[in-house]
Formats: structure tokens, sequence, C-alpha cells
């Protein structure tokens, strides 16, 4: 035996001991791999030693290797050996290896709680030290659980070398086992005034981390830390009581303006703050202040010869400046050129600073000028992933809020065009769904966008020439699909035609080509049309003949779709041909296979859509088919792309007659649809007979300039043109308010602004038809709901309809107003105003600061034809009686040679059912409602109600928002709820023609009014 | 707070690693040669903050090395720049005119350096004199 003790620690002395490793590593570079598992098996073997010392050493190379990346977690247990060592070296070789080893899933560490908490109460302090060290890295929620008390004791340890430690600890055992921060959390707060300013700002630390998940539970500390934030020389321990102040400031306004004062003393003494001041948002002209500071800083003098520090400082800047454009952009936008100027820098960090930065700043003054910048900056830029960065941010840029800072969408298009000239972007889907996107829904700008598109079309070889170009041609699918939809304002759409049927189209991918054949097929009805007008017919066949010669190339194409609409197309233009070669005329009937405006339509709009009666779209309408078939069927995908096509009606094998009858029917309903997507059905007509937004002044562009050339930048001349045309714009007004001076001392006496340009003053050139998401989702009605207007003559310029009126289901005393305001006359309606004489149960929800008679201002303006939704939040406290609100708009109509400010009366009426929300309810839950015995009855009979009974449910569950909850022959049980949570039932009974309605609610004057607008409604028809 | 303290090489060796949020093996490699490769091509015109997945890298290059603190967005880009240099000046005092060299061979007591300056993600002492003392203190006991 103890030979063999011998002949071990003989054995030990030729052991490697970490220098060794290190120097054999590095002489080894070759074949270190096969070095190092040597090495595993050496540690192997010594591990199975009994001497600590030969296993501590081991235990020390693992963790070299581990670092290195090799695993050692088979040593776990190893370690934990080591760790339990009384000597305090080889604990500590224990620990070291334990925190670099260990995670929550290592299994020992279950093992390791006992020794833990015998080394925490060790009567040596570097003991103590050292496992909590060691369990700072591998706490669990065990660990934490076992141990918080030990650690809690340690916080008021003697030393204060341990209570820094404990204090940090307690923070990662808070997070692991949050039971724990209620009993030590006076503790903690007692340690903010240790004497030993280490522990100071450890528990200044654990706080400020704490604090940032739920501050409100420490603004009782804030006195402290204003004590500490005077006293502490420390810019560590400053910076994080800075930023906890930041999270502290929003909850209590008053701490703000009191940190003002020892904040700019601060800035002052030590510049290196400054980058941590998040908080300060809350104190605006210490902003100012600051953003100067930043400015300087940033981009100025910073340090000379010291290029790295004055980079860190331009950084810093820019973090701060994108903090204070949240709250002050008006101090950041005085430093666009300083921010432009960043984009040059070397540094990506900054530049993606700088960009970020511009897009919070743009506005319709100066995004042309920005934009441009970029543009150049596209140019110049290296390597891809910055160039992409900057194409997606110029088009975020450009495209946010709807367009809002856009004035002249020519010069957006443009942009778009120079876009897709940029060598291997990505974006190429991105920029496509942009142009479609503005050239629908910007009718000004068609024309202009198809003569673009056509060019685009025409030089598509500069596209596709290059396959690493690909990403590039999904521009094509957008610019064949403009120029095919849009073919009536193509300026020779013959050559277009040409264009897109090209043999090298084939080479495109199959989406794009698919859209290619279907828009040469509309581009070819355009052809058809314009040719049958002239006498000559052969130019018409001519054309047929081109249809029927480059078709075929795509019938063979490979893709299922091409091929699918290719030869559709070709058939039909045979037999056009053959009806054409009988002289018998079919342009008329080819477009009507395109005929139909395509309206933007919001993306939930059809789920606005009510189900009509008795469809049942899960029943199946025929028998399933059997397996075998089901797999003959094409794959679904072809047809994916396929909307534009479905929305478009085909009328062509119904006749004359019944097409009128199908139209007038539709006009119909879509008046009488509150669903419809045009809000109010006179503004659609505003559209087709007299085009508003077509009569905004745009300046008109010379075409013959160099739009026509391929390669060519040329948004720049769009930015002169906007000048010229802003400035003609400012001369007309300076006119304008000449003569309203004159008209003024004439004693007419006209209200209208004067004053330098403002934002809003700048016109847009094009209007965007706007249609979001955000329009309202539950049921509405318009019908039980009206606004009474009062005005006579003035009724003519504006409508303004009720469109909704819904309760919020978050908060029970809010009913939500949406009101569409249509301008109805030639003039430009703005600085519209909104104001309801409150009553004492309903009152208009006014922003903040503005007194209980102020309006609110409309958030948009009119253009003559067009209109707009406006949304208004009234408080409401009782809502068992119907309301009637006072009120008036004001605004100002902005003619060509002066401007009046009218006003027009109108009541706004509440009804009761205004107050309900259909709530679908089981009838087994409703049996139990109504046994409940808490609900009063009340009922009501209709006498010489003609329709059917299930009509009679739809139009209440629709005008009145119910939902039925069993309907057993010619009875019916329906429910709703109103905003406050009160039930309604309903038993409704016929028998002939009069409906009996039994009604229970917990509120029976609720009760007695919806009853009687039920009456009312049934009365009216 | 801090989640993981580098110090690499330019060749993208790793000198010290320690890391204060819990990842598995694979995954700490997998970090480190991504820090590498963001870090390395940065010249010395550009800033010491590099983003780096959802947080910040914050680096400072002394002779051949790369010492990388990774903290949330959210974090005090000074603060922690300083702390950086701090700690390299602890180093370099504990060392004596510290090169790569002492870190590959002291690498223990190295994670002893950190130990006594950051804890659980947090900056612990900040004056280099008590650390000095303490870290004097721990090597008369081994």
């Amino acid at each position: 035996m103890a030979l063999k003790i011998v002949k071990g620690s003989i054995d030990r002395m030729f052991d490697k001991n970490l220098q060794d490793l290190v120097r054999g590593i590095r002489n080894h570079k070759e074949d270190e791999a096969k070095y190092i598992s040597t090495c595993i098996d050496e540690i192997k073997q010594e591990l199975k030693q009994d001497n600590i010392a030969v296993k501590a050493n081991a235990v020390c190379k693992l963790t070299y290797l581990q670092m290195l990346g090799y695993d050692v977690s088979w040593a776990a247990f190893n370690i934990v050996e080591v760790m339990s060592s009384s000597k305090f070296t080889y604990k500590r070789i224990g620990y070291l290896a334990a925190s670099q080893c260990f995670h929550e899933s290592t299994d020992v560490i279950m093992l390791t709680t006992n020794q833990i908490r015998k080394d925490l109460s060790s009567p040596n302090q570097y003991d103590t030290g050292v496992a909590l060290t060691g369990l700072s890295c591998f706490v669990t929620p065990d660990l934490a659980r076992d141990l918080a008390n030990d650690i809690m004791t340690l916080m008021s340890h003697t030393k204060p070398y341990i209570r820094k430690k404990a204090v940090l600890i307690m923070y990662k055992v808070f997070l692991k086992y949050p039971e724990s921060l209620r009993p030590a959390f006076p503790r903690l707060k007692e340690k903010l005034e240790d004497p030993d300013p280490g522990v100071q700002s450890a528990a200044v630390n654990v706080i400020c981390e704490l604090a940032r998940r739920n501050p409100k539970n420490y603004l009782s500390l804030a006195p402290l830390f204003f004590k500490l934030m005077t006293s502490s020389t420390n810019n560590w321990v400053l910076i994080k009581i800075i930023k906890l102040f930041g999270a502290l400031t929003p909850l209590e306004p008053r701490l703000g303006k009191k940190l003002i004062e020892p904040l700019t003393n601060l800035i002052h003494r030590k510049i290196h703050i400054f980058s941590s001041h998040k908080m300060l948002c809350s104190q605006s002209h210490l902003i100012v202040s600051l953003s100067r500071i930043a400015v300087l800083i940033s981009l100025s003098s910073g340090m000379p010869n010291h290029s790295a520090s004055i980079q860190v400082m331009k950084y810093l800047g820019l973090l701060a400046m994108s903090k204070i454009l949240k709250t002050h952009p008006k101090s950041v936008q005085s430093h666009k050129d300083l921010i432009l100027q960043c984009l040059d820098d070397k540094d990506e960090s900054i530049r993606l600073r700088a960009l970020d930065l511009l897009y919070g700043m743009v506005s319709k003054k100066n995004l042309m000028e920005i934009v441009k910048k970029l543009m150049l900056h596209v140019d110049k830029a290296e390597g891809t992933t910055y160039r992409d960065e900057l194409l997606t941010k110029i088009i975020d840029i450009c495209s946010q809020s709807n367009y809002q800072y856009i004035t002249n969408f020519e010069w957006y298009i443009s942009i778009l065009v120079e876009l897709t000239r940029l060598e291997g972007t990505r974006h190429g889907h991105l920029i496509a769904s942009q142009m479609l996107d503005v050239a629908i829904r910007v009718r000004a700008i068609r024309v202009f966008a198809v003569a673009q598109m056509a060019t685009l079309l025409d030089n598509a070889h500069l596209l596709t020439g290059n396959m690493q170009r690909m990403g590039i041609c999904e521009v094509l699918y957008a610019a064949a699909w403009i120029c095919g939809e849009f073919s009536e304002h193509l300026e020779n759409p013959m050559q277009t035609l040409e264009a897109m049927l090209r043999p090298k189209v084939a080479t495109l991918p199959g989406h794009i080509q698919a859209v290619y054949v279907q828009n040469a097929a509309k581009l070819f009805a355009t052809v058809l049309k314009n040719q049958e007008g002239n006498t000559d017919s052969t130019a018409a066949q001519e054309t047929s003949q081109l249809m029927i010669d480059r078709l075929p190339l795509f019938v063979q194409s490979a893709n299922l779709e091409v091929q699918e609409r290719a030869s559709c197309i070709l058939q039909l233009v045979k037999y056009i041909q053959k009806l054409q070669q009988k002289d018998v005329e079919v342009a008329e009937e080819v477009c009507a296979l395109f005929a139909g405006e395509l309206n933007p339509v919001a993306p939930k709009a059809q789920k606005k859509v009510p189900v009509p009666e008795g469809l049942d779209l899960d029943a199946w309408i025929n028998e399933p088919p059997s397996e075998s078939e089901s797999e003959d069927e094409q794959p679904k995908a072809i047809f994916a792309k396929e909307e534009p096509k479905h929305s478009r009606p085909r009328h062509t094998e119904v006749d004359e007659k019944e097409l009128a009858r199908r139209r007038e029917a539709r006009k119909q309903e879509q008046a009488n649809n509150p669903f419809y997507i045009k809000a109010s059905p006179s503004s659609q007509k505003a559209y087709q007979e007299a085009p508003g937004v077509e009569h905004i002044p745009v300046v008109q562009i010379d075409l013959s300039v160099p739009l026509k050339v391929p390669g060519l930048p040329m948004s720049d001349q769009y930015v002169k043109l906007e000048e010229e045309r802003r400035q003609k714009e400012r001369a007309d007004k300076k006119k304008k308010e000449k003569k309203k001076r004159k008209e003024k001392r004439s004693g007419r006496g006209r209200k209208h602004d004067s004053g330098p340009e403002s934002e809003e003053d700048i016109t847009p050139a094009h209007m965007v038809d706007i249609v979001t998401e955000e329009m309202p989702e539950v049921h509405r009605s318009c019908l039980n709901i009206t606004m009474n207007l009062k005005g006579n003559a003035r009724t003519n310029m504006i409508s303004a309809k009720v469109y909704d009126i819904q309760g919020n289901l978050q908060d029970g005393s809010q009913v939500v107003v949406s009101v569409i305001f249509e301008n109805k006359c030639d003039s430009f309606l703005k600085s519209m105003e909104f104001n309801v004489l409150d009553s004492l149960n309903s009152k208009l929800q006014r922003p903040e600061g503005s007194g209980p008679h102020d309006g609110l201002t409309v958030p948009f303006q009119l253009p003559p034809g067009v209109s707009n939704e406006a949304r208004f939040v009234f408080t409401v406290q009782s809502i068992v009686m119907p309301q009637k609100l006072k009120g008036t708009l004001t605004f100002i109509v902005k003619n060509e040679d002066s401007s009046t400010h009218e006003k027009l009366d109108f009541k706004l009426h509440f009804t009761c059912t205004s107050y309900l929300i259909t709530t679908p309810c089981y009838s087994d839950a409703f049996a139990k409602l109504l046994e409940s015995g808490d609900l009063k009855c009340s009922s009501v009979r209709l006498e010489g109600v003609i329709m059917p009974f299930h009509h009679l449910l739809a139009r209440i569950c629709f005008h009145h928002h119910f939902s039925v909850v069993e309907r057993i022959d010619s009875c019916a049980s329906m429910y709703s709820r109103s905003i406050q949570g009160h039930h309604v039932c309903l038993l409704v009974k016929t028998s002939g023609q009069t409906v009996s309605i039994d009604a229970k609610c917990d509120e029976p004057t609720l009760l007695g009014n919806v009853l009687d607008e039920i009456k009312q409604t049934f009365s009216q028809c | 707070c801090i989640r993981f303290i580098l110090i690499q090489n330019r060749a993208g060796k790793t000198r010290l690693a320690k890391w204060y949020m819990q990842f598995d093996d694979d995954e700490k490699q997998k970090l480190i040669e991504e820090v590498h490769a963001v870090v390395t091509v940065r010249d010395a015109k550009h800033t010491n903050f590099v983003e780096f997945r959802n947080f910040k890298i914050i680096y400072r290059r002394y002779a051949g090395l790369y010492f990388c603190i990774c903290v949330d967005v959210t974090d005090n880009n000074l603060a922690y720049l300083e702390g950086i240099h701090n700690f390299v000046e602890v180093l370099n005092e504990y060392f004596h005119n510290v090169c790569e060299l002492d870190l590959v061979f002291n690498f223990y007591k190295v994670y002893t350096v950190v130990d006594e300056m950051f804890l659980a993600g947090e900056i612990r002492e900040t004056s280099q004199t008590k650390v000095l003392k303490q870290l004097l203190m721990l090597q008369s006991l081994e």
C-alpha cells in the first residue's frame, strides 16, 4: 500500500502542470486536437488518483481546456470534489471550474448545497468570498431557495468585502427565487447608507436593476438616491443612479423638476454622464441644452488628435439625439446637416444610427432633400448589406404613415425607378409593392406611373441581363401589371405590348411571366380598341397576328400558371382573329373582359361583410369526392397569385339587359350596405362623376425632357419643380392674404390664419386614398343613429355622417363615435373643429390641458370631393337612457381667392342600442341566467309585421346587436350585453303578423329603452 | 447588466471568457466566433460599440488583445468602456506590465481579477487600490 502511494507520487512528478499544458498546446499548433485528446486522457488518469493536489491540478487544466471550447462536462463530479477541499488553493480552483462549467441543468449542483452553505459561514472571509463568486455564476432556483437566508445574513457581515459580494448576489437570488425579495428588501435599503462606498455602489446597482422591472415600488427611495447623487463621486455609481431616476421620473413628474439643477451641474462636471441622460425626456429645456452639448461633442470639436474618442462621442451624440427625437423632434431637426454628414462616416455603427435618426426627422419640407442625399449614398455605398439597408430606409421614410410626407408622387415614382438600377439588391419585391401601392391608390399619378413602367418594360434587358440582379426583376411584375391595368394611359401601347412579348421574357421567374401574359391580354384589348377606331382594319389584324405568333412561347412554359393563362388567351385571340377576318367589330367585347375599376380595399374588409342568411360555408355543396379523384387535382398554389383576376367581374356571356339589371342591383346594395368600403355612397359617385383629386393644381411637367431616357437619374428635377410649385403657392397665398387684408380693412372681418408657411400649408400635389386596417371592426350601424344636421345652405358644403357608435369593451364608460366628413363643395376645407356641449352624463374626451368648452381639431383637411373618417371618444356615466348631445362643427372654406369661416350645428344621438355589444351566449348559460331571478321583466308587442321570421331575427341582430341563442320554429331566444355588463335577454315569438317580445334585463330602464328602439325599427319598415 | 466578458487575441484565440448568462457549450463557442468576426474587422477609427444580436458589445483593443464586454442595449456605453480600461489598468499593475502571455499562463488569476471587479453581471469594485490589495491577500493564501 505504502509502496503504491510512493509510486503514485513519483509518477506524479512527471505530470504536466498548467504551464506545461499551455506550452504544449502552443508547441503543437498543427495537431492541436490530437495533442489535447492525449492531454484529456492523462487528465482522466489524474482524476482517478486519491491525491487532492493532483486532482486540483487536473481540474485547473480542464478549466483551461473548457475555455478553449472543449467539452469537460464529464468531470463535473470531480469538480465538486475539489470544491469541497478544505485548502483554499484547491477550493478556489474548484469554484473557478464550477463557475465556468456548471449551468442550471448540471445535475451535480444539487450535491453542492451543503458544501456551499458551509463555505458561506466559514470564519475565513476568503472562503466565503470565493463561494459567493462561484455561486453567482451557477445559482439555480433550488440553490437560491435553500441559500437565500444564508446570503441575507452575510449582507450584514462585519467585513465590507463580503457585504459587497452578498448584496450583489442577492440580485441573482431575487431573479431565481423572487419570494426572497420581500424579506430582504429592508436590509438592502439599509445598505444604501453603508459606510463603505463599495457596498453602497453594489446596493445602488441592485436596486437600479430591480427598479427597471418595476419602478413604482421604488419611488419611496427617491430622496435617498437624490442624496447619493449629490454626494457620490464615483462615475459608475452616478450613471446607475441617473438611470434609476430615468425609470422613476415618468411616475413622479415633480422629481424631474428637482433633478434639473444637480444634473446640469453634473453635466458640466463630467461630460461622461450625459450619455445616460435618457430620463431627461420629461425636461424640455434641459433637453435643448443637452442636444446642443450632444451635437457639439459628437460632431465638432471632440478631442483633437484622438480620432477614436471623436468617434465614440459622435456615436453617443447620435444615440442621445435619437432619444431626444422622440420627445422633442424640433430641437433635433435643426441639426439635420450634421446628421447627414454622419452618413459619410467610415463606421457602419455610426451610419446606421444616423439613418435611424433620419427616419424620425423627415417632414414634408425636407423629405426630398433628405432622400436626394440618401440616393447619393446609395450610389457610393460599398457592400450590399449597407446598400440594402439604405434602400429599405428610403422606402420606409417615404412610405411612413400612409405617404404622409410625400407631396409629389411623380418624384417618388422616379425615385423607385432609380432604385431599380441598384445592383444586386434583394429588395425587388419591396420596390414592386411600393409601385403597385402608389399606382393603385394615387389616381393622379397613374398617367405618369404608366409611362415610367412602360420605359422599364422596354429596358427590361437592363434589369435581367445579369443573374446577380434576379432580385430586382420582381419590379417587372409591378411594371407589367401597372401597364396592363391602366393601359388606357399608355402613350404607345403597341410598343409596350411588343416589349412584353419578347422571347427574353421566358427567362423570367414563372410568377412574373404569368403576370406578363395576363397583362399582355389587357394591353391587346386596349390596342384593338384604339385601332378599330381607325378605318384601316389591317393594323388590328396585325396585332392579333403578333399575339398569335408570340404566345406559343408561353404555352410551352414549364410553369403551370403561365401555361394555362397563355393557352387560354391564345385561343381567345385566335377566335378574335376569325371574327376580325369577317370584319366584325370585336374591340368592345374584348375590353369588356377586363372592364371594371379596381378600388383599394382594406386588408380586413372581407371580414366585415356579413355571411348571408342560410349560407353555411362548412357544409358540402356536393358530396366529397373520393380519395383517388382528389389526387388528380392540381395543387392549389397555382392560383395563389390570381387575386387581381378574381376581383374583376366577368360578364361576357350575360346579355346587356341582365347586365344592367345586375349593375343596378349592386349599386343599390352598395348604397344600403354600411359595410361597403366606400364609406359613403355619394363619395364614390363623386369619384366617378367629378374626379376631385385631379383638380388639384400640379405643375405640368414637360414629358419630352429626359423621362424617356433610361439609365439617367431624374428625381432631382422634382426637387426643383417642387420648390417652384411651393414658391408659386406661397405667392398665391400672399396674394390671397393681401386681398384678405383688404377685405378686413373694408370691415368684413373674415377669419383666416396668416403667418409663416407652416407644415400643414404645403398642399400635396397628389392625394392618397387612405385605406388602412384601422377601420372599426365590430358591428356597426348607421341606420338607427343619425346626426341631425341643422344647417341649411351650408349643408351643401360638407356632410358629416355618424358612421358608428361603439362601446369600448375594456372601459365600460367609453364610447367611440366615428364620423365621416365629406366635402361636397368645390373648395378646400380646413381647420375643422368638432365640439360638443357636454351634458352631465356624457362628455367628449379632450386632450389634457384643454378646457371643458374647447373643440377638438379634426386631424385632416378635406380637398373637394374627398371624405375621411375621424373618431371621437366620449365618456358616458350612465348608459340606461338614450342621449342627445348638441354640437357644432366649425371649419374654414378656402376658395381660389378667399376663405370663410363656417359653422354647422348638429345633434348627436346616442341610442341605448349603441351601448350593446353582440356577445354570443350558449343555451345552458342563457337558461341559468334566466333562472337566476335577478332580471326584471318587460314585454312589447309589434303588430302588422310582414316579414319572414328569420328576417326579423336578422334585423334585430343587425340593428340592435343581439345574437340568437336558440331558435325553435316561430320562437327564438336572443342575447346581448351592454358595455357595462348588463345582460339583455329576449324571447321573440311570432304568430301571424303579431310579434311579441318578452325581455329580461337587470336594468329595467335600459330594457325599456332598448325595446322602444326595437319597436321603432319595425315601425319604420 | 453584463452578459459576458471576453478577451480574445487577433487570431480569435480566447484568453478569457466569463459568462454571466447561461448558455450551453455550443452556443458559447458560436458567440465567441461571432464576436471575433464582428470586432476584428473594425479599425482604430471606428467606435468602440457594436450592436450584436439583441445586445451590444463594448470593446477596446490593447496591443493584440480585444477586451469585449457584452451588455444590454439599454446600458450605458461609457460606463463599461471605462470599466474595461479600469480592468486593464488593474491587470497591468498586478502582472507588472502585462502582456498576452501573462494572461495565458495565469489564466486562473485573470479570472480572480475579473471576479474581484465584476460580480453577477455588475461592476462591483472600481477602486484599483482596493482590488489590488484584495488580490495580494488572495495570492498570499496560496
